[in-house]
């Protein structure tokens, strides 16, 4: 598998080239939301707003009902929790083409639970006119630009940064409300999104080797949730379905999957992995997937339930998880 | 200018600013409540920045305010701001932005004293269905932006002042601000970026009644010295009598010098009104608790 090291820190540049309309906001985490190489190469089009998110978000709406695109980057939590009242009020009301890129979702910082987004997805999507995307790899970190440029209201993105995994065809770019079918199967149902989805892809391809049939979707855009085909797949599996998700159980994927399933009558087993309604701490990545049971060994653990089978699959069953170092050279600092 | 043009124009100033009490007032007696202090502090301020301190053009909208057509979003992109009551929009015109719509009552009375909306449009205030809203949102006459939440209001004002000095626009944007909502975190954050991104081209008028909700701002949450925090600040501050129309008018003459400018004006919450003391010290909202005060405010009323 291929590893990517700093795709956004490249890609904003050369997508931003020929778009004067597009200004990037930043609240002390330049380096740390990969933005330095853009204010390096277009300083008159980057703002320093300093740690002063409130301001930092009403400013931005301020800019965008002038025609300006202002991409917002600092960490998920100090946007949506630091000045949640002021998206409300000043971009998303308004309607106004604010992109807010939010950085470290769930266990990808060991920043602990300060820094730790676990319900951004839940209290984002709850807001109208908001759109909301989660990225999955280098591809959509990449094409997510052009996805959140092309809708003509705010959109909150769950942005990935430092050392990330190619897992789908940069000729197959993200689209808004497309979802990405990675596997076919009628036993049952797995939906998964963001960094679940590289952890979902290393158990079911033990799991299909040993006769089990899964239908795989990995989701993108997660407001709008216009996806007929997942209800059409969740009504023909044969056990249920299975969400997995870096994010609170309450809220985000797995949730919306509730909703759905309720909204189209389908009597269905539905079973949450992710962040079961609780706060992380500062630990690594690996340590914490563990922990909280969001790995490809906690979705194995789900599906033998499930289907009431046991598997035995060990750790050395499952292809080697790529492990990013904390003190990587990809990253600014140690978060 | 001679001095008789001068006069004129002061003279209007003030006949305006006693019509926004007249109207304020008369529709506090009508409705037996309203934000009546606020017309009684601000009056001068709101009259002098439409007549005087502020380019603007004449309304470009009907006088009398189209029903609320819902809210912004993807279903209702024909969804339109109060600020055609303001003038066009245009590089070379100023902008007025009210970042407490809780004076919208206020702000709606001058329109009418104006001529920029005709009396129907106040007689249709907090009425359902109407645009004309007890807390001003963007659709509301007079205004265009989102600022019923205190403090949200010179924040995107900033943000429109960037762009455009980004664009090169010789408009300017006026804030008209009340002095509770510098106990705000956010209007400090927002100071501090305007001296920082140097947008001079932003004019915050400031109405330092000493009031808010609660009571005196004194007592509530001390904001004083507040001149010297907001030259602490890097803004370029002017103190002045706030019912002084003169003197009102004099700062937004100033040639810009790379700071926000800062007017603070010092007012009276019962000026013109002055029966309003015995209401001390919650001015916030006048609702009438017996009916003979009710009376004597309509002997008041009748008599200017």
């Amino acid at each position: 598998m291929e590893i990517l090291s700093k795709v956004h820190y490249h890609n904003l540049v050369k997508w931003a080239q020929d778009k004067p309309d597009v200004l990037v906001l930043s609240a002390d985490l330049t380096g740390s939301t990969e933005i330095d190489l853009f204010r390096d190469t277009y300083p008159e089009r980057f703002l320093s707003m300093g740690i002063a998110e409130q301001n930092m978000l009403s400013f931005a709406g301020g800019l965008a009902r002038e025609g300006y695109c202002p991409l917002v980057h600092t960490f998920a939590v100090f946007i949506y929790r630091r000045a949640y009242d002021q998206i409300a009020v000043s971009v998303a009301y308004p309607h106004l083409p604010v992109k807010m890129f939010g950085f470290l979702p769930g266990i990808m910082t060991p920043g602990g639970a300060t820094h730790q987004a676990i319900e951004d997805i839940s209290i984002m999507r709850s807001l109208p006119n908001m759109t909301v995307l989660e990225c999955g790899d280098a591809t959509e970190v990449e094409s997510v630009m052009d996805v959140a440029y092309g809708v003509r209201g705010p959109v909150y993105v769950r942005m990935l940064r430092g050392e990330i995994p190619r897992l789908f065809d940069p000729s197959e770019p993200m689209a808004l409300g497309r979802t990405r079918t990675l596997s076919q199967g009628h036993d049952l149902v797995v939906l998964s999104s963001g960094i679940c989805t590289e952890e979902a892809l290393r158990a079911l391809r033990v799991l299909q080797k040993r006769g089990l049939a899964v239908k795989h979707i990995h989701v993108s855009t997660l407001k709008p949730f216009a996806h007929p085909e997942i209800i059409e797949s969740i009504a023909e599996a044969r056990y249920g379905v299975i969400s997995m998700e870096n994010h609170s159980i309450i809220g985000g994927l797995g949730t919306i999957v509730a909703e759905q399933m309720a909204g189209a009558g389908l009597g269905k087993k539905l079973v949450r992995i992710g962040i079961k309604d609780t706060f992380l701490h500062g630990a690594s990545r690996p340590y914490l997937a563990r922990e909280y049971g969001l790995d490809a060994q906690a979705l194995i653990e789900a599906i033998e339930k499930l289907v009431g089978e046991r598997f035995n699959i060990g750790e050395a069953d499952l292809e080697q998880i790529h492990l990013t170092p904390v003190h990587s050279s990809a990253k600014a600092e140690a978060l | 200018m001679t001095s008789r043009q001068r006069d004129e124009w002061t003279s209007q100033v003030y006949r305006v600013a006693g019509g926004i009490r007249r109207r304020v007032l008369e529709h506090t007696i009508r409705n037996n409540g309203g934000y009546l202090s606020q017309a009684c502090s601000a009056a001068e301020i709101i009259a002098t920045l439409y007549l005087k301190a502020m380019k603007i053009g004449p309304a470009t909208v009907p006088p009398v305010p189209p029903p609320f057509a819902g809210v912004p979003g993807p279903g209702n992109p024909a969804y339109a701001s109060g600020a055609g009551y303001n003038g066009p929009q245009g590089p070379e015109w100023d902008r007025l932005i009210l970042s407490p719509s809780q004076y919208a009552l206020v702000l709606y009375a001058a329109l009418v004293e104006l001529g920029r909306m005709a009396p129907e449009g106040l007689a249709q205030f907090n009425r359902d269905g109407s645009t004309v809203e007890m807390i001003g949102a963007e659709h509301s006459p007079g205004m265009e932006l989102m600022t019923g939440s205190l403090g949200q209001g010179i924040s995107q004002a900033a943000g429109l002042a960037m762009a455009r000095k980004r664009r090169g626009d010789r408009g300017r944007v006026f804030v008209f601000m009340s002095d509770g909502e510098f106990q705000s975190g956010q209007v400090w954050e927002a100071i501090q970026a305007m001296a920082f991104h140097r947008l001079d081209n932003t004019v915050i008028y400031v109405d330092v009644n000493g009031q808010q909700c609660d009571g005196l701002v004194s007592q509530v949450m001390n904001i004083e010295p507040l001149d010297k925090r907001l030259k602490a600040f890097g803004a370029r501050v002017i103190r002045i009598d706030g019912h002084d129309v003169k003197a009102l008018a004099r700062p937004a003459g100033l040639k810009p010098d790379g700071r926000p400018l800062v007017v603070l004006a010092d007012t009276d919450p019962c000026r013109g009104i002055e029966l309003l003391a015995g209401r001390r010290p919650k001015l916030h909202y006048t609702r009438f608790e017996r009916e003979t005060e009710r009376e004597a405010f309509r002997s008041l009323l009748d008599s200017l």
